[in-house]
């Protein structure tokens, strides 16, 4: 089935929040799909912890709407939507487990009759259920993280938002948490992923929205926004050689790596290999989703200095015409 | 969501904290009554203690005498003030709106709780300062205030409504640091703002150039409960004390109400 056929779990339509005369977010348009794993980018103070709240209803957008599980009174289908919001809360004095029985009495659609089960189930998913009696207050920011994911997960959610969920996590955890949505996703649970860290929605995400200064400046699938950039990366020993072989074609030469405008990578290899030159290998560049994010987003809004930030950023026009990272020659 | 909220309040160690230091101050008044035998003189010192020596069935009134103009209002702000903004300095409150509960049902769930405390900490009080006075210093037929003998069904029928009308007092003070709970994310800001406003109110008061004020400030009618034990009952000042602080408890809770309604949750 085709993304556009698959029924649509959270929309905005021209969703803005003003605070005074500052615009937090500017006209967003989000399109998620079911079964999507959705990675919301954005550098800090870009909008989306706002962005998240007003989907969920926390904060009310100046204009625009919200459309959750194809219901615009967000409220109706929220317990359906599991969420981690700007790190777990819990009530520090209480275990874990004391917690998680709390907040599914507080709600709807948490039955009494099958809440201890659900509390085990959800405190395994997350790897706490070894966990003793002892109050939150006592947890590592680890434990912390996955206990706020159980809570999002102990209504059985369609939709999870979920923003900077491995915060606090070591390696092995994130690694775990990672299988652990893949395997909801793969159970049918849309997944949406608002995060700063590029590596985390790259290793899970099929589909990205990238969040600049209030502005969705992308909204692609993940393949799309890492397309091959029309260069091939050639490695060979030869390098001087390959200079006057190739002129203008050669774009950048780092070491042994030469990299070559070029379409075909076959036609390339036979003229190189034609040309007595050693290929030791070619391969077509693509774009790391580093390089398409920082093309797309201006400088960390956490950044104040009086300069302008100089470094191997792209500068200049960063939304116009240099689109494809290119570096001169 | 209303059962929620009482057992958090009761699960709470802090909640039996303060009952208990409410219950201590009158207790360690009536140690030291009964030990030194020297009450005030009449009309001087804390209501009713100098009728206590003589008939500890009236310590329940003289206790709450002794905890109102501070220990209790300070108690009730406490809880009260911690309701939302104790929520949102904790971070809870945003999982509380998105798991979902409806802001009015929270915030009606928070009133109950705080009433519930208001009608804890009032009854612990005047239950264990009975304990106390009849145990040190006997219980006799009570003398009102006033001059006759009261019956032991009356007095305790007075007393009973002693405690509901200082109760009534307490949810205004309630109202008031609800309300600024929703202002702030900080659960101190709001206490001691209801505090303040206690103060504030107590010194104007006290203050007779103020006198075109003083029929609206909260804590006005507070200490009218000791017309109870007056006979024939001087009812004039209990009624208008009884509708101050329900028109503080409407704006307030209004103002509550509407402000967290539409309020964006950014903790």
């Amino acid at each position: 089935m085709s993304r556009e056929q698959r029924a649509p779990v959270l929309r905005t339509r021209a969703l803005v929040k003003r605070y005074g005369g500052v615009t937090a977010v500017d006209g967003v348009d989000l399109d998620v799909r079911e079964g999507d794993r959705y990675g919301f980018l954005g550098p800090n103070g870009s909008g989306k912890t706002t962005t998240v709240r007003m989907v969920l209803g926390l904060v009310l957008p100046t204009s625009g709407e919200v459309e959750l599980l194809g219901e615009r009174r967000v409220s109706r289908v929220l317990p359906q939507v599991g969420a981690l919001v700007e790190g777990p809360a819990a009530y520090g004095h209480l275990s874990g487990r004391a917690n998680l029985t709390l907040s599914d009495a507080a709600g709807r659609g948490g039955a009494r009759r099958t809440r201890t089960a659900r509390v085990r189930e959800v405190l395994e998913q997350v790897g706490l259920d070894g966990v003793d009696d002892r109050p939150v207050r006592a947890y590592s920011l680890g434990m912390r993280q996955r206990l706020g994911l159980a809570a999002a997960l102990l209504q059985k959610p369609r939709l999870l938002v979920l923003d900077e969920p491995t915060n606090g996590l070591d390696p092995q955890g994130i690694r775990e948490i990672r299988d652990l949505l893949l395997a909801l996703n793969g159970q049918g649970t849309t997944v949406f992923l608002s995060s700063h860290l590029l590596a985390e929605i790259e290793a899970l995400c099929t589909r990205v929205g990238v969040l600049d200064r209030g502005r969705l400046v992308a909204q692609d699938e993940l393949s799309a926004l890492k397309a091959p950039t029309g260069r091939m990366q050639v490695q060979t020993p030869d390098v001087a050689a390959a200079g006057r072989l190739l002129g203008t074609r050669l774009e950048v030469v780092e070491a042994d790596t030469l990299l070559v405008r070029c379409a075909d990578p076959a036609a390339l290899n036979a003229e190189l290999v034609g040309a007595g030159l050693r290929v030791r290998g070619l391969q077509p560049e693509r774009r790391t989703l580093e390089d398409a994010v920082l093309e797309m987003t201006s400088d960390s809004s956490d950044r104040h200095s009086s300069d302008r930030p100089s470094g191997d950023r792209p500068s200049g026009d960063r939304h116009g015409s240099d689109r494809h990272g290119r570096r001169p020659a | 969501m209303i059962a929620v909220e009482l057992r958090k309040l009761l699960g709470r160690p802090r909640t039996w904290v303060m009952v208990a230091l409410l219950c201590l101050l009158p207790t360690i008044v009536a140690v030291f009554l009964k030990t030194s035998g020297v009450a005030p003189r009449p009309g001087t010192g804390p209501a009713f203690l100098s009728a206590v020596l003589q008939n500890g069935a009236l310590f329940p009134a003289a206790a709450l005498a002794i905890v109102l103009p501070l220990f209790l209002p300070v108690a009730v702000s406490l809880i009260a003030g911690d309701a939302i903004a104790g929520e949102a300095a904790a971070g809870t409150l945003r999982y509380l709106l998105v798991r979902p509960v409806g802001r009015t049902r929270l915030l009606a769930a928070k009133l109950v709780s705080v009433v519930a405390f208001c009608v804890l900490a009032v009854a612990a009080v005047s239950g264990s300062a009975y304990v106390v006075g009849t145990q040190l210093f006997g219980a006799t037929a009570v003398a009102s205030v006033s001059g006759p003998d009261l019956s032991t069904s009356q007095a305790t029928l007075r007393t009973v409504l002693a405690v509901l009308y200082v109760g009534w007092c307490m949810f205004g003070v309630a109202a008031v640091a609800l309300f600024l709970s929703t202002c702030t994310d900080s659960p101190l800001a709001a206490s001691l703002g209801a505090i303040a406003l206690l103060v504030t109110s107590g010194v104007l008061v006290g203050l007779d150039s103020a006198g075109v004020v003083q029929p609206y400030l909260p804590t006005r009618y507070w200490l009218a409960f000791i017309d109870l034990f007056r006979e024939p009952v001087a009812y004039r000042d209990l009624v208008r004390g009884t509708a101050l602080q329900a028109v503080y408890l409407a704006v307030f809770l209004g103002g509550a109400w509407a402000n967290f309604a539409t309020k964006d949750v950014t903790s």
